[in-house]
C-alpha cells in the first residue's frame, strides 16, 4: 500500500507537472513551517526523507545534535490550488524523526500520533469538528488598533460584506483541498467570522486546522486585508474561540452513545468528560498559550470561565449539545475553551490524554451545572464544587508544571521547551507598561 | 471501456432474474432472438449476455451460438440451466463462460456475475473508467470531472475508482473499507464518511449528489436502477 501511494505521488507531481513541492511541518507553537524541494528529490524524499537544520524551528532546538529529517506522510499530498497551474505547486504534511529513524520528541505531529496510538491500543478512535472563530481586519499598521471591516453581527447578512465574499473564497478552497465546511456565518463581533470543520479523526483535523489557518491569511492577504487567530483582539467584543467538537469511536460505533441513558450520554462519555473536567486546568497552558488569550477567558463574552458542564449552557467548559434527530453517531462533546492560536497537535493531543486517564480510570462525572455561573457568587460555586480555569498564562503554567498528564501526554523535550518559553513571554509581559496603566495611574498618581 | 449492458434471452425474463439483476446494479436488455440482439446493441457492444436454457432450449443454444459465432462475439455469457439440462453442456464449452443451475439462488447468480464479468473486463482495455463526466487515467491515476482535473489523495482516488468502476451498486461501508482500505486501515468506517464527504466537497457542490448516501445501507456511484 505505502509503494502505491508513494507511486501515486509521484506519478500526479510528473503528470500534473508541479514544479515545487512544499514539504510542511509544525514548530512547537504551532507555527506552520515549510521548505520546497524540487520533483527531483521527491522521490528520495519519500523513501529516506530529507535532513534539514532544525535549530532555527521554534522547540526544535538540541544540544548534542540539530539536523532532522522531514519524512513526508504520502497522505497528505495535495496540488495547492490558488497556485497558477502552469507552475503547480503541492505540499505534503512530513513526520519529523531523528538521523537515526527514530522518533524525534520535538515534533507536535509525532506527539500526536504517540497519544492517538494510546487510544487506539484501547479500541478508541478520536474525532474531532472544530468551530473556528477568527477577525478580519484592514490591514494593520504597526502600533494602531486594529480596524474592523463591517460593523456587522452574528448572521448578518449584508449585501456590501466583504467579509462574506473572502469567507465564500476561504470555504471554496478549503473544499478543493478536501477540508469539508459544515456551516460559516459572521459572528457577534464586528468583522469576526466563524467557520467550522466537518469531523474527522484527529491527525486528519490538526493538518486541517493548520491548514485551514494558512488558507484563511493567505487569502484575506490577496484582498489586502489581514485575517487573524489572535484570542481576543478587540476589548469590549468576544474573542475568538476554537470550541471543539469531541467523541470516540469504537468497533465503528460512536462510544459516546447510549440509548439507555437520559441524555444519550455513555458511561465512557461521562468518564472522558469527568477527566477533561478534572484535569482541565492544567491543560489550559496547552489549549489557551499566549497572554492574550487569557483576555478572552471573562465572564461576559461566551467564553468559559468556570469548570463545569451542562447541556444547553453555554457558560460552561464542556456543553453536550442535543444531537440532530437523535442520530447516535452525532452524540459529542464541546470543549469550549481552546482558542485558535492554539497548536493543534499539542492541544488534541493533551485533551485525549485527560479524557483517556477519566475513561481509564473510572472518573465520576460531577452534576451538571446548568444555572448561569456568571450569576453565582464564589460560595455557591464552591458548594457545586465549581472551580475556574486559570486566570493567566503564569497560572496555567504553574498547573501545567505539575502536571503528569501533561508531561507525559507532550513528552519531555516539548514540556520542558514549551515551559521555558512561555515563562519567557510572562516574563516579557509583566514587564510592560501598559496603555491602561498610563491613562489610570499617570494622573492620579 | 465496453458498454454496461447486459443482454437477456428469452424476451420474457422470470421476475426472480430482473429482480436480482436490478438489485446488483446492472443494466439490461431482454431480447427475444438474435437479431434483435444485433438491433438493439449499444455501439461498444454487449457486456456480457445471460441465456436461460430451461423454457426453450433449442432457441436457448441458436441465440448462444449466433453471438458467439459472429464478427464481434460477446465475451461473458452464463447459462441459466436446470439440473436435467447438464448433459446438454456437454461439447458446448464454446458456447458459454459459466452457467448456473436453476432454480438459481440469487447470491450465487450474483456472485458467479460478478466474477465472469471481472474477467472478462481484466482482458486488455483502455485503462480509462468513464461515468457521468468523470475519466480516471488508470495508467497515470489522473481524475478529471468533466474536463476540470481533480486533485485528489490516493485514497480518495482509489475510493472514486472504486465506486465509479461499479456504478449503481450499493456498497455498505464495511464493504468499502475492506475493498478499498483493505481492513489494516484502522480508521475504521467513519473513514469512509469521511472520505466520501471530501470527494464530493472536491466534485462541487452541484455534483456532490454523483456519490450518493443511501440511508443506514452505504454509498452508490450515479444512479440506481429505480432512479432513486
Amino acid at each position: 500500500m505505502l509503494d502505491q501511494h508513494r507511486d501515486y505521488v509521484l506519478r500526479t507531481v510528473e503528470e500534473r507537472g508541479v514544479r515545487l513541492v512544499r514539504l510542511w511541518f509544525t514548530d512547537v507553537l504551532g507555527t506552520l513551517k515549510s521548505f520546497a524541494i524540487t520533483p527531483a528529490e521527491l522521490e528520495n524524499a519519500l523513501n529516506d526523507g530529507m535532513t534539514f537544520d532544525g535549530s532555527s524551528i521554534d522547540g526544535y532546538s538540541r544540544t548534542e545534535e540539530s539536523d532532522v529529517l522531514a519524512i513526508p506522510d504520502p497522505n497528505t499530498f495535495e496540488v495547492l490550488p490558488w497556485v497558477d497551474p502552469k507552475t503547480a505547486e503541492a505540499r505534503v504534511f512530513c513526520d519529523i524523526h531523528n538521523l537515526d529513524g527514530t522518533t524525534f520528541g520535538g515534533d507536535p505531529r509525532q506527539v500526536l500520533r504517540r497519544n492517538l496510538d494510546a487510544a487506539r491500543a484501547d479500541g478508541f478512535e478520536f474525532l474531532i469538528a472544530p468551530d473556528i472563530e477568527y477577525f478580519y481586519f484592514e490591514h494593520p499598521k504597526k502600533g494602531e488598533a486594529p480596524v474592523p471591516l463591517d460593523e456587522g453581527g452574528f448572521f448578518d447578512l449584508t449585501t456590501t460584506d466583504v467579509a462574506s465574499s473572502l469567507r465564500k473564497e476561504t470555504i471554496r478552497t478549503l473544499e478543493v483541498l478536501g477540508i469539508p465546511v459544515e456551516y460559516s456565518f459572521h459572528e457577534d463581533a464586528p468583522s469576526q467570522q466563524e467557520i467550522d470543520l466537518r469531523h474527522t479523526d484527529a491527525l486528519t483535523m490538526a493538518d486541517s486546522v493548520m491548514t485551514f489557518r494558512m488558507i484563511v491569511k493567505e487569502i484575506a492577504a490577496m484582498h489586502n486585508v489581514h485575517a487573524t487567530f489572535m484570542p481576543k483582539p478587540l476589548e469590549g467584543v468576544q474573542g475568538s474561540g476554537m470550541h471543539l467538537h469531541l467523541s470516540l469511536f469504537k468497533d465503528d460505533a460512536n462510544a459516546f452513545y447510549s440509548p439507555d441513558d437520559p441524555h444519550m450520554l455513555s458511561p465512557i462519555a461521562k468518564s472522558f468528560m469527568a477527566g477533561l473536567l478534572h484535569h482541565a486546568a492544567e491543560i489550559t497552558a496547552v489549549t489557551n498559550q499566549y497572554v492574550n488569550s487569557y483576555k478572552r477567558l471573562v465572564p461576559g463574552f461566551e467564553a468559559p470561565v468556570h469548570v463545569s458542564w451542562a447541556r444547553n449552557n453555554r457558560s460552561g467548559l464542556i456543553r453536550v449539545p442535543i444531537p440532530k434527530r437523535g442520530n447516535p453517531n452525532a452524540t459529542r462533546i464541546e470543549y469550549r475553551s481552546p482558542d485558535p492560536a492554539c497548536n493543534p497537535y499539542l492541544a488534541f493531543s493533551v485533551m485525549l490524554a485527560a479524557g483517556m486517564k477519566g475513561i481509564r480510570e473510572g472518573y465520576e462525572l460531577p452534576a451538571e451545572a446548568d444555572a448561569n455561573l456568571f450569576q453565582m457568587s464564589d460560595t455557591e460555586l464552591a458548594k457545586l464544587g465549581v472551580t475556574q480555569l486559570p486566570q493567566s498564562l503564569s497560572d496555567a503554567l504553574k498547573l501545567m508544571e505539575k502536571s503528569e498528564l501533561v508531561a507525559e501526554a507532550l513528552g519531555e523535550h516539548i514540556f520542558d521547551w514549551f515551559l521555558r518559553n512561555k515563562r519567557r513571554e510572562w516574563m516579557e509581559y509583566k514587564t510592560q507598561v501598559t496603555p491602561y496603566e498610563i491613562n489610570r495611574y499617570l494622573r492620579s498618581l | 471501456m465496453g458498454s454496461e449492458m447486459i443482454v437477456v434471452f428469452p424476451g420474457t425474463t422470470s421476475p426472480d432474474l430482473a429482480r436480482t439483476l436490478d438489485l446488483g446494479g446492472y443494466r439490461w436488455k431482454a431480447v427475444g432472438d438474435a437479431n434483435e440482439a444485433q438491433r438493439i446493441e449499444p455501439q461498444e457492444g454487449w457486456l456480457g449476455a445471460i441465456i436461460s436454457c430451461d423454457e426453450d432450449p433449442e432457441s436457448a443454444w441458436a441465440f448462444a451460438r449466433s453471438i458467439r459465432k459472429r464478427d464481434n462475439p460477446v465475451n461473458a455469457v452464463l447459462l441459466l440451466i436446470s439440473g436435467a439440462q447438464l448433459a446438454e453442456l456437454e461439447l458446448r464449452d464454446e458456447l458459454f463462460d459459466d452457467f448456473c443451475l436453476t432454480p438459481f439462488h440469487p447470491r450465487e447468480l450474483e456472485a458467479r456475475l460478478r466474477h465472469m464479468f471481472s474477467l472478462v473486463s481484466g482482458a486488455p482495455r483502455a485503462d480509462l473508467v468513464e461515468n457521468s463526466g468523470l475519466v480516471l487515467n488508470l495508467e497515470t491515476y489522473q481524475a478529471t470531472f468533466n474536463g476540470r482535473p481533480l486533485d485528489l489523495t490516493f485514497m480518495e482516488y482509489e475510493l472514486l475508482k472504486f465506486l465509479a468502476q461499479n456504478p449503481g451498486k450499493v456498497f455498505t461501508r464495511e464493504m468499502l473499507l475492506s475493498r478499498v482500505w483493505g481492513y489494516e486501515y484502522y480508521g475504521g468506517a467513519r473513514t469512509v464518511d469521511v472520505h466520501v464527504r471530501r470527494l464530493r466537497a472536491k466534485l462541487g457542490e452541484e455534483h456532490a449528489n454523483l456519490i450518493q448516501t443511501v440511508r443506514s445501507v452505504g454509498y452508490r456511484f450515479g444512479q440506481g436502477r429505480w432512479g432513486n
